[in-house]
């Protein structure tokens, strides 16, 4: 990330809804926060913080058989760029042409993957309740269904490709661009590769924006772990598992270590000190617990490799960007650690 | 470093961990540079745990951080304030250099061959302290522009 010279003076302190303080401490997410520090005094880095996902009050709006789809499946993850001139009342329009755009690529014989024998839709709707604070923005949902033939058929077809757009507590990105453009700076498929390359075309023509891969590193593939370990569950459905990857010739070796959830959480709560929040210093804690308790079964220092994928109950993250989301309850406090790493992507 | 054109005998030892093993006789040491692989947790521990062996006196300016992999974002285990933290904590300049590509490498030596000759008295009227405040100065913006 660099530092440019429109980000603003201030930290959205005063302005800050309720709502985003329960995210954030100080209603200030982790880069701004340092960026602020840094013009105010010595460069003295301040480690982050962040609260621990609560079952948002909006979360309680969403009605969560909307939102079963969006559980259980693998994401793949992608940083946008403000789209400009989206409107919310265009959907039905966007989906005309976006379908129009397709048919015309399969034509052309680049659309392989979308079927040849049967034709396709494209929908666009509102997921309405998908934010963090009133100030995000709408998230919505692209989907791709095969359309029957049959015209005695008014069922919808299978889906094919799903695309969803969304914002969960933007507010850094939100106050940097002006009215004309709309911020959904996070972006989840599920899908053939192609079907995405497609509707990412079409997207940065039409709105002039910018699509990048997500990746997750392993900084913060441990960050997610202490978080969603921490996470209050009823009843736990996943083991916890840790993948590192081991560099060495020919192939690299990976290697996997799974604990029970409640001894996870009995070693989180065991680390864990500032109630309703996560520190840095609880974060390496607990996965230090971790790795010295490998070192001393197996002689290995899990801190010299790679951290690739983490899993929890909660949900699942790899480092190539590809996310599992297991809980509703927590869905957005997933999405907005999400939402802050596509934040820092982009600016 | 080797490669770098210098007046004097320059040494380099190379060393996983810290304190050195006292029954070798060594040449005085100058400076100390400590290597952090960004991508792993572990080397940063072995420097923290390092750190703890080296006399004081090395802090006036004869120790110096050098952070690596900065340039592989996603390989990162170790977030870069983690280390500006560290060499902040012990009053020592932090370089960041990837050092596995060769271009950064050979620029790297050359400045740390012309910090490792000030730190050894070789440049007249610049010590190891001036040298220090000289980096300091630059990194933190003083308290009056504010």
């Amino acid at each position: 990330t660099m530092d440019s010279c429109d980000t603003p003076e201030s930290t959205p302190r005063q302005s800050a809804s309720s709502r985003l303080k329960d995210y954030f401490i100080g209603a200030a997410p982790l880069q701004k926060r340092l960026e602020s520090v840094r013009r105010q005094t010595s460069f003295v880095p301040t480690p982050p913080r962040r609260k621990i996902p609560q079952c948002s009050q909006l979360q309680e709006d969403v009605d969560p058989q909307k939102v079963a789809f969006l559980l259980h499946k693998q994401w793949t993850l992608y940083s946008l760029t403000p789209l400009y001139k989206f409107s919310y009342t265009n959907l039905k329009e966007y989906s005309k042409l976006l379908s129009a755009f397709i048919a015309a690529e399969k034509q052309k014989g680049r659309a392989v993957e979308v079927g040849e024998d049967f034709d396709i839709k494209v929908i666009f709707s509102a997921l309405l309740g998908m934010k963090g604070t009133q100030r995000d923005p709408e998230a919505f949902l692209v989907q791709i269904l095969s359309k029957s033939q049959l015209p005695s058929e008014n069922r919808e077809g299978k889906v094919l490709w799903t695309g969803w757009f969304c914002c969960i507590f933007g507010d850094s990105l939100l106050e940097t661009v002006s009215e004309d453009f709309t911020c959904l700076p996070l972006f989840l498929a599920n899908g053939a590769e192609t079907n995405t390359a497609l509707i990412g075309t079409w997207f940065q023509k039409t709105f002039d924006c910018y699509f990048s891969p997500l990746a997750i590193n392993a900084y913060n593939l441990s960050w997610m772990a202490a978080m969603w370990t921490a996470c209050k569950m009823d009843h736990y459905m996943a083991t916890t598992e840790f993948l590192w990857s081991v560099p060495c010739s020919p192939q690299s070796l990976d290697i996997s270590y799974a604990v029970h959830p409640e001894d996870a959480k009995a070693l989180w709560d065991s680390v864990h000190t500032t109630p309703g929040e996560v520190t840095q210093e609880e974060v390496d804690l607990f996965m230090d617990c971790l790795y010295s308790h490998f070192h001393r079964h197996f002689k290995i220092h899990l801190s010299a490799t790679r951290l690739v994928r983490v899993s929890t109950s909660v949900a699942s993250a790899h480092t190539d960007g590809k996310i599992k989301i297991l809980c509703h309850k927590y869905l957005i406090g997933v999405l907005a650690y999400l939402t802050e790493l596509a934040i820092f992507q982009i600016e | 470093m080797l490669k770098e054109d210098c007046a004097s005998d320059l040494k380099v030892h190379l060393a996983k961990s810290l304190p050195l093993p006292s029954n070798v006789t060594r040449p005085r040491i100058d400076l100390i540079v400590f290597v952090v692989n960004l991508h792993s947790k572990y080397s940063l521990r072995n420097v923290e745990e390092s750190l703890h062996h080296v006399d004081a006196a090395f802090f006036l300016g004869k120790v110096g951080f050098l952070a690596t992999g900065a340039g592989r974002e996603s390989h990162c285990s170790v977030h870069r304030n983690t280390v500006a933290k560290l060499a902040h904590t012990y009053r020592s300049p932090l370089l960041f250099c990837d050092l596995e590509v060769e271009g950064f490498r050979a620029t790297m030596a050359q400045r740390l061959v012309r910090m490792l000759q000030i730190c050894a008295g070789h440049v007249p009227g610049v010590s190891a302290l001036n040298l220090l405040s000289l980096l300091r100065s630059s990194e933190n913006p003083s308290l009056e522009d504010l």
